[in-house]
């Protein structure tokens, strides 16, 4: 489980270090959006595979959070670039 | 009690999948050229994904309770993932990111002409 576990931190190391430069790079606001959706996704898989190798599920409720609340920001910002070019 | 370390081993592959997708993804993101197919490249985490490192992380805890919070995860992120991505194609459609040559069709134009030219 320990190879596992560090592959599973380096996989999403690399899937988040890669996510990362597109939201700096990415050309328009929607871009970062849609980076960010995703470098939310991996933060919440990398806390469940934490839970996972420790066997301990005190960090679940954080991601039941995170999954109910993580698209507001995707959806207002979506709202306020629409709002800003018309 | 023999089962244990097969369903370990099965929790593993799960968690190395989920964390395989997302590297896709972020792959991805970096090399594919418009909003629309980043948008595709995005839900591969945030669905299939997520679900395979949750069903790792359940098949590692085994405990009811834990399990219940993975399938209330799973459900809103189920639920939620649609509505931004919905509002995030919408928004990029209306703000013409979306009508590249990179479109084989694009079958909401014919319908926005329509309602203008009433």
């Amino acid at each position: 489980m320990s190879y596992a576990a560090g592959a599973v931190a380096a996989l999403l190391a690399v899937a988040g270090s890669l996510t990362l430069v597109r939201i700096i790079r990415g050309p328009s606001t929607l871009d970062r959006m849609v980076a960010t959706d995703v470098l939310l996704a991996i933060t919440v898989a990398a806390i469940a595979a934490e839970a996972a190798y420790t066997r301990d599920g005190t960090a679940l409720p954080v991601l039941v959070v995170l999954s109910i609340l993580g698209f507001t920001s995707s959806v207002g910002v979506a709202r306020f670039v629409g709002r800003e070019r018309r | 009690m023999s089962a244990g370390p097969v369903v370990d081993a099965v929790a593993a592959g799960c968690l190395i999948g989920g964390a395989l997708l997302s590297l896709s993804a972020g792959v991805a993101l970096l090399r594919f050229p418009d909003l629309l197919s980043r948008m595709h490249a995005a839900t591969k985490p945030q669905v299939l994904g997520l679900l395979l490192v949750l069903v790792g992380c359940g098949l590692r805890l085994r405990t009811g309770g834990d399990i219940a919070t993975l399938l209330l995860i799973g459900a809103f992120q189920l639920a939620t993932a649609p509505v931004a991505a919905h509002m995030i194609g919408r928004a990029g459609y209306r703000d013409r990111q979306a009508d590249s040559e990179l479109l084989l069709t694009d079958e909401l134009a014919p319908v926005i002409d329509q309602l203008d030219r009433r």
